[in-house]
């Protein structure tokens, strides 16, 4: 499995974002520092695997998400799906691949349009994307809400009358239905209470025995990623510090920094914080 | 054992008085002097009523219908507006999930700790401004005096954190009410203002009602634990016992869902809560958690939700008691891993 070629490789990937600090900074229009929000990332995410993206707030995992299907543009380095170069796509073959790389985001309320009824929201991406069956718009709605476990009988209601797990089913659903190789979750699970999250989980985790899908999934709990991902990347400052099979970098962190956010961590088991 | 906080069937409407929305129902708790509460529930549940009613500060529309809070034997709810003040500024403090929006974007940090110190204590100007950087340096912050001349948004989260620790201590208040104090904030600051919390609590005999969602922040800081489901108190007991030999289906199931570390590596597969909690709108007969609860049998609907004894200061509501003789080790987190 190891020589395998990577269904993602994201190599030397770069991306700056003037940063003017203080008021008069802002005022005179100065020059703006550069502020690298990702810096020289380079990883690969294997077919069908989960590979977990953690760091806190501010260590630039979600710029590097959302910089790999171009929600942001990168300023430099490589982006493959398949072999394919994502950063010089563009019109239908831009379509095409972000089609095959879609994106969960952390809060569902604000990612799906509450003027929208499910089972119109799931349409949509069948017709945009042409999907084969969605002309037969019941059972493509059905076969999409199946395979995140929600029944047909939430497919006429809008997001406001569901719960936060069901909205979240509703936007890992809409992912699915464009048939994509790789979903990026950015915090999926994140908004949910534990009990929700845990059912979230075992979700995605179907969908990668299952269907196949490689995830990429980005998480500030370390705990979240230790039960879920295969491997695990750790970023800090817009660097990755560490990769590595989740056991191994958990078990046996070798960066500080990961060792210092392991350390951190709140743990269940009964153990007190030195006061 | 006098409690300092004692809570006792409280109970918080919305809507009209006639057909009420029920949010917190007969929830009762206790904090003794210096004892660090935790009080746990998912969203919904009712934590953070419960707790800002302690302040009567429950927000409109919502009212406290019925129940008893009283203070170091003083009742809470029968206070006049001029007592109530006096609870507010000198027995207890109050701090919140978001830093941010409690605090003035317009002034200085010190200006506002000043302000509190004046008005609270009657502190003079130039002793409230001296006063505000020692607080600043007793809540961790480097280089007081000029993080005292910041404004809020010139401070990181955890910062902010501490200015509003420092704010709702100055006055020396026996208990401190904290809603969520870390959600907003990473797990390495995280870290740090729990240990800032259990240093006051040590320094100052000072009593910690902890709202949280998240069972490793309530393992690491509290002593007691009670915990909240669709607005009722549905366990209560010391820490290990809690987290060792539950005894609600609804804090196990809670306990079992939470991940953990150690699980790197193999795929685990936690069952979960199955279905959503009830609605306000929905009244349920009995136990509020049957619709849910893997252990429901008939009967569960008639019973009372009034808490039982366990054992010494460890109390459920569930008569049922699935779990009884299953020995105490273990138990919580058994059955999680595939």
């Amino acid at each position: 499995m190891t020589d395998q070629l990577p269904l993602l490789r994201v190599e030397g990937v770069m991306k700056e974002f003037g940063l003017r600090r203080t008021a008069s900074e802002r005022v005179a229009r100065s020059a703006a520092e550069a502020h690298r929000a990702v810096d020289d990332v380079s990883f690969a995410l294997r077919r069908g695997e989960i590979l977990g993206l953690a760091g806190e707030s501010g260590s630039g995992k979600t710029t590097l998400a959302r910089c790999i299907v171009r929600l942001i543009e990168p300023d430099a380095g490589v982006i493959e799906l398949d072999g394919v170069d994502v950063r010089a796509a563009s019109g239908p073959e831009l379509r095409e691949l972000r089609r095959r790389m879609q994106m969960v985001f952390q809060d569902p309320y604000a990612s799906l349009n509450p003027r929208m009824t499910v089972a119109t929201a799931l349409l949509e991406v069948g017709r945009v994307h042409r999907r084969p069956g969605a002309e037969n718009g019941e059972q493509f709605v059905r076969d999409a809400l199946e395979r995140v476990h929600l029944g047909p009988g939430i497919a006429t209601r809008r997001p406001r009358e569901l719960s936060g797990g069901q909205r979240q089913r509703v936007a890992i659903a809409r992912a699915l239905a464009a048939g994509p190789e790789v979903l990026i979750a950015d915090e999926p699970v994140s908004a949910l209470d534990v009990s929700v999250q845990a059912q979230l989980l075992n979700l995605f985790g179907d969908l990668r025995d299952e269907l196949g899908v490689a995830i990429l999934f980005v998480a500030h709990q370390l705990a979240v990623i230790a039960e879920i991902a295969d491997r695990v990347a750790v970023m800090n400052r817009g660097r990755l510090v560490e990769v590595g099979e989740t056991a191994a970098v958990f078990g046996n962190p070798q960066d500080e920094y990961t060792k210092a956010l392991l350390a951190a961590h709140p743990h269940i088991r009964l153990s007190r914080v030195a006061s | 054992m006098t409690a300092l906080l004692r809570i006792e069937g409280l109970r918080v409407e919305f809507g009209d008085g006639d057909a009420p929305l029920v949010a917190v129902d007969g929830a009762g708790l206790s904090v003794a002097p210096g004892e660090v509460v935790g009080l746990i529930g998912e969203s919904g549940s009712g934590k953070s009523l419960t707790c800002r009613s302690v302040m009567r500060l429950v927000p409109r529309p919502g009212r406290i219908a019925a129940g008893e809070i009283e203070f170091d034997g003083r009742d809470v709810l029968a206070m006049s507006a001029q007592e109530l003040r006096d609870f507010r500024a000198h027995d207890a403090g109050m701090i919140y999930q978001d830093p941010f929006s409690s605090l003035n974007p317009v002034y200085r940090i010190r200006d506002q700790i000043a302000e509190t110190l004046r008005v609270n204590l009657g502190v003079g100007k130039a002793d409230a401004r001296a006063q505000a950087v020692e607080l600043l340096d007793g809540v961790g912050i480097r280089d007081p005096e000029r993080r005292a001349l910041s404004y809020p948004h010139e401070l990181s989260g955890g910062m902010r954190q501490r200015v509003m620790i420092a704010l709702a201590t100055a006055s020396r208040p026996r208990l401190l009410l904290a809603d969520e104090p870390t959600t907003a904030l990473d797990v390495t600051t995280q870290a740090q203002i729990l240990a800032l919390l259990l240093r006051l609590r040590a320094e100052r005999a000072m009593a910690v009602l902890l709202v949280s969602h998240d069972f490793g922040v309530i393992a690491q800081v509290c002593d007691r634990v009670v915990v909240m489901y669709a607005g009722h108190v549905v366990e209560t007991g010391p820490l290990a016992a809690l987290y060792t030999n539950a005894q609600h289906p609804y804090t196990r199931a809670l306990l079992e869902s939470v991940p953990e570390l150690e699980s790197a590596g193999r795929r685990t597969r936690r069952p979960g809560i199955a279905g959503v909690p009830p609605e306000l709108t929905e009244v349920l007969p009995g136990c509020v958690f049957k619709p849910r609860c893997r252990h429901a049998q008939p009967g569960c609907e008639a019973i009372s939700m009034a808490l039982e004894p366990v054992s010494e200061g460890h109390e459920t509501a569930c008569p049922v008691r699935p779990f009884a003789g299953t020995g105490s080790a273990p138990t919580a987190r058994a059955g999680a891993q595939r």
